[in-house]
C-alpha cells in the first residue's frame, strides 16, 4: 500500500509523474501522426485523398476551436458552469441557417426566414455570397447572446450548479422545440442545402480549402478577441472573480454584471461556432445535437487543452477531435480489410467502437481532473497587455518573467 | 417638454418597490405553499385521473430526489451522475435477471443462470407483473451501485475533496462518469429498449373510476417507504445527526468528533441503495433505455431544489409536485405530450426566483 501511494503520489493518484513535461509535445505528435499516417495507409498512400481528409479534419478543428474558445470564456476566465452547450450551438446554427437559405418554398419544407437571395446584393470579388452569411454569423452570435442573457437573470446570482442544470434545462427544452414546431426549422427533417459562403468563387471539389480558410479566419479573429479581452482590465476583473467573488466585490465590481458579461461573451462566440458549423456541413437537424456531441465533446476538450488558456482550448480541440476521427477510422480495420500488420478489429468491438470511445473520453475527463487538471497547456498566471509592453521597456522596469501556473484554476 | 415632478416619481417608485417586495414576500413564502396546494386540490378533483398518473411519474421522481438531494446535501456537490446511475442500476437488475447481454451483434445468455432460473421467481406476485426474482435482482443492483458509489468514492471523489477542490470540479468529475456509465450501458445491453416483463402488464381499479398498472401502486409505495426510511435516519439515528451536522458544517463536524470520512462513506451507501431502488422503479414505470439516465436529471434536480436540498421530505414532495403539474398540464392540453419535462424546467425557474432555498430548506 504505502509503495502503491509512493508511486501514486501522497495525493491518491494527484501526485507528479515522471517525464510530465514531455506530456504535452508527445500528445500532439501522437495525434498529429496517426491523423495523417491512418488516412494514408487507408487509401494506399493517395496523396490527393490524405489532403482531402486533412483539409475536412482541420475545418472541424477550427470550429469546435471556436467552441472550446467560447467555453473558455465562460469557464476557463469567468468560473461560470455552462452544461447546455449545446443550446447555443443550436440556436447558433439553426439562426445562420434560416437566414441564409432562400425562402422555404414547398410543403415538405418549413422554416421561417430565408432572407439569403434579399441579402445577396454586394458582389465583392465577383461573389455575392457573402453579405448574407456575414448576416447569418451576426444573427447567431445575438440570438445566442440574448439567450445567455435571459438564462443568466435566474440563475447567476445563486450557486454556481444551479447555471449548469438551468442549461440542461434549456438545451433539452430548445431541441424539443426545434422538433415540436415543424414550421420552425423544419421539425425532425431537419435543414439541408445551406448555402456556401463564396460558393460561387471555386469549384465543388476545391470548395472545402475555401471552408478551411473561413473556419480558421474566423478561429483566428475569435482567439484574438479572446486574447485582447482578457487581457484588458474586463478580463482581470472575469479572472478575479473566478478566484474570489467576495473580494471582487468587496472592491466595488458588480459581480452579477460582470459574471452576466462572461457569460453572454462566451455564448456569442459558441453561436459564431454553430454558425461556421453549419455552413460546413451544410445541414443541421435534431439528430446533430445531442447531449453527448453537443455538450459534452466540449468540456472534453476545454479540460483536456487547459482551462483558462486560450492556446491550451485550441490545443484541445483538435487532440480530441483527433482522438474522436482516429477511433471513426478504426472502424474500417475489419477482418476483410485488415490494416497493418494485418491487424483488424474483432466484430465484437467493431459495432460498439462509438461506445467505447465515448467511455473513453468521459474516462479521460475524469483522469484528467485527477492527474493533470491544468491540461495540457497550462493558464499563464500573468495576462495583462500593459506588464508584457513594459516588459519590453528599459531593462531596470522589467518585472519577472510571467510564471506559469502551479495549481489548477479550481 | 415634460415636466415631471420628482417628489411624486420618487414617491411612486418607493411605493412600487414595496409592493413589489411585499408580492416578493408572499409568493418566496406561504404563497407558493398555497399555490401548490390549490393546484394540487383542484388537479385531484377535476382531473382525478391525470393527478394519479402523476403521483406515480413523480413516485419515480421522488425516488432518485431522495438519493440526489441526500448526496447535494452533505457532499455538496450537485452529482451529475444520478440518472445514469439509476439507469445502470436499472440494467444491472435486468442482468441479474436475465444474465443477457449484447454478443456480437444479438442478444446472448451470458450467465450460465440466473435469478429467473430460480422456481417461480418470474411467478407474478399479487397482481404485479413480476415475481419475487426482481426484487432480489433489485436488491442486488443496489448492493453493486453501493461498491460502485464508495470505489468512485475513493478513486475520484476523495483526492478531488483532499485537494479542496471547488463544488464545480465534482460536478464536472460526476459527469464525466455520467457519460461513462451511459456509454457502459450501451456497450453491454446496446440502445434499444427492454422490458423486465414482456406483454401486457395487470391492471387495477382504484375508486373513482380510475384504472392503473398495478405496478404503479408499488412504486408509489416504494417511495413513500424510502423517503420515510431516509427522514427517520436522518432525524433518528446517530448516524443521521452526523449526516446532518457534516452537511451544516464540515470543519465543526469533524472538530466535534464526527469522523465525515465515515458519514461520507455511508451517505454513499444510502445513495446507492436509493439509486438500485430508483432505478429498478423508473425501468418498471416506462422502460430500460439507456438515454433516459441524463434526461432524468432535470425533474430529479428540479424536484430536489424544489424541496430544499438535503431534505428527503422535500424531495418527495418535490417529486410529486413535478410529477402531477406535468401530467395534469399535458392531460388538460396546456402542452404537447412533446414538451412534458419543460414543466420541471419551468418549476425548476420558478423555485429558483422566488425561493431558492426550496420549500423545506432553511434560508442561508
Amino acid at each position: 500500500m504505502t509503495k502503491l501511494r509512493a508511486v501514486l503520489g501522497a495525493d491518491g493518484l494527484g501526485g507528479r509523474l515522471k517525464g510530465e513535461r514531455l506530456l504535452t509535445p508527445l500528445t500532439f505528435l501522437v495525434i498529429t501522426a496517426t491523423v495523417i499516417l491512418m488516412p494514408a495507409e487507408r487509401s494506399g498512400w493517395d496523396v490527393n485523398g490524405v489532403i482531402n481528409f486533412l483539409a475536412f479534419f482541420a475545418t472541424f478543428v477550427a470550429i469546435y476551436g471556436i467552441f472550446a474558445l467560447g467555453l473558455n470564456v465562460q469557464w476557463g476566465y469567468t468560473g461560470v458552469f455552462n452544461f447546455g452547450i449545446m443550446a447555443f450551438f443550436l440556436v447558433g446554427a439553426n439562426t445562420a441557417a434560416i437566414i441564409t437559405k432562400p425562402p422555404a418554398s414547398s410543403e415538405y419544407v418549413q422554416y421561417v426566414g430565408g432572407f439569403g437571395d434579399k441579402l445577396a446584393f454586394l458582389p465583392i470579388l465577383g461573389s455575392d455570397q457573402w453579405l448574407p452569411f456575414l448576416f447569418g454569423i451576426a444573427g447567431a452570435a445575438v440570438f445566442a447572446g440574448v439567450l445567455a442573457f435571459l438564462l443568466s437573470i435566474p440563475t447567476l446570482r445563486l450557486r454556481e450548479d444551479y447555471l449548469a442544470i438551468a442549461t440542461i434545462g434549456i438545451a433539452e427544452l430548445l431541441r424539443r422545440i426545434t422538433i415540436e414546431e415543424p414550421g420552425l426549422v423544419n421539425g425532425t427533417r431537419g435543414l439541408t442545402g445551406i448555402p456556401r459562403p463564396l460558393g460561387d468563387l471555386v469549384s465543388t471539389s476545391d470548395y472545402k480549402f475555401v471552408m478551411l480558410g473561413i473556419a480558421v479566419v474566423t478561429l483566428v479573429l475569435v482567439y484574438v478577441a479572446v486574447e485582447r479581452g482578457i487581457r484588458s482590465p474586463w478580463g482581470r476583473v472575469l479572472r478575479a472573480l473566478r478566484e474570489d467573488e467576495l473580494a471582487t466585490a468587496a472592491s466595488g465590481k458588480n459581480v452579477f454584471a460582470f459574471k452576466s458579461q462572461g457569460f453572454v461573451v462566451g455564448a456569442m462566440i459558441m453561436g459564431i461556432g454553430g454558425a461556421i458549423y453549419a455552413y460546413a456541413n451544410g445541414a443541421v437537424s435534431p439528430d446533430t445535437f445531442t447531449h453527448f456531441f453537443g455538450t459534452f465533446i466540449f468540456w472534453a476538450m476545454l479540460m483536456v487543452g487547459g482551462s483558462g488558456n486560450n492556446k491550451g482550448a485550441v490545443m484541445g480541440a483538435y487532440v480530441v477531435w483527433g482522438f474522436w476521427t482516429i477511433t471513426l477510422q478504426l472502424q474500417g480495420y475489419t477482418s476483410e480489410h485488415p490494416g497493418p500488420l494485418g491487424l483488424s478489429l474483432p466484430v465484437v468491438l467493431q459495432s460498439r467502437i462509438f461506445f467505447i470511445r465515448d467511455f473513453l473520453l468521459g474516462a479521460l475527463i475524469v483522469v484528467v481532473l485527477l492527474l493533470r487538471p491544468q491540461g495540457l497547456l497550462p493558464e499563464e498566471r500573468r495576462v495583462s497587455i500593459w506588464v508584457e509592453r513594459h516588459a519590453k521597456g528599459p531593462p531596470g522596469a522589467r518585472p519577472p518573467p510571467a510564471e506559469q501556473a502551479e495549481s489548477p484554476p479550481d | 417638454m415634460a415636466i415631471i415632478d420628482e417628489a411624486a416619481y420618487g414617491r411612486f417608485r418607493e411605493r412600487l418597490r414595496d409592493y413589489q417586495q411585499l408580492v416578493g414576500q408572499f409568493f418566496g413564502g406561504p404563497g407558493l405553499f398555497i399555490v401548490f396546494l390549490g393546484v394540487g386540490l383542484w388537479a385531484l378533483i377535476s382531473r382525478t385521473d391525470a393527478f394519479v398518473i402523476g403521483v406515480v411519474a413523480g413516485s419515480v421522481f421522488a425516488l432518485g430526489a431522495i438519493g440526489l438531494t441526500l448526496i447535494y446535501g452533505v457532499l455538496k456537490f450537485a452529482h451529475f451522475a444520478h440518472g445514469d446511475s439509476m439507469m445502470l442500476a436499472a440494467y444491472l437488475a435486468f442482468f441479474a435477471l436475465t444474465g443477457v447481454m449484447v454478443g456480437e451483434r444479438t442478444d446472448t445468455q451470458v450467465l450460465p443462470w440466473s435469478l429467473s432460473d430460480l422456481p417461480g421467481a418470474t411467478e407474478p406476485i399479487l397482481n404485479f407483473s413480476f415475481g419475487y426474482g426482481l426484487l432480489i435482482a433489485m436488491a442486488i443492483a443496489a448492493a453493486v451501485m453501493v461498491a460502485v458509489f464508495i470505489l468512485l468514492d475513493r478513486l475520484i471523489y476523495r483526492p478531488l475533496r483532499r485537494r479542496g477542490s471547488s463544488i464545480v470540479t465534482f460536478a464536472i468529475a460526476s459527469l464525466g462518469v455520467a457519460i461513462a456509465m451511459r456509454s457502459l450501458i450501451l456497450i453491454l445491453w446496446a440502445s434499444f429498449p427492454r422490458f423486465y416483463v414482456a406483454g401486457i402488464r395487470p391492471t387495477t381499479d382504484l375508486p373513482f373510476g380510475v384504472r392503473i398498472v398495478t405496478d404503479q401502486i408499488f412504486i408509489f409505495a416504494a417511495s413513500l417507504v424510502l423517503a420515510a426510511l431516509v427522514y427517520l435516519l436522518l432525524f433518528r439515528t446517530r448516524l443521521g445527526k452526523a449526516m446532518r451536522a457534516t452537511a451544516d458544517n464540515p470543519e465543526l463536524a469533524l472538530a466535534s468528533g464526527i469522523s465525515t470520512d465515515r458519514v461520507i462513506i455511508w451517505t454513499w451507501v444510502v445513495g446507492g441503495v436509493s439509486v438500485g431502488i430508483a432505478g429498478v422503479m423508473l425501468a418498471l414505470q416506462a422502460q430500460l433505455k439507456p438515454e433516459l439516465g441524463f434526461i432524468l436529471l432535470l425533474p430529479l434536480f428540479a424536484a430536489t431544489i424544489l424541496g430544499g436540498i438535503g431534505s428527503p421530505q422535500g424531495a418527495f414532495v418535490g417529486g410529486m409536485i413535478v410529477g402531477i403539474t406535468e401530467e395534469v398540464a399535458v392531460t388538460l392540453g396546456f402542452l404537447s405530450p412533446g414538451y412534458k419535462f419543460s414543466v420541471a424546467f419551468v418549476i425548476l425557474i420558478l423555485i429558483l426566483l422566488l425561493r431558492p432555498q426550496g420549500l423545506f430548506g432553511a434560508k442561508t
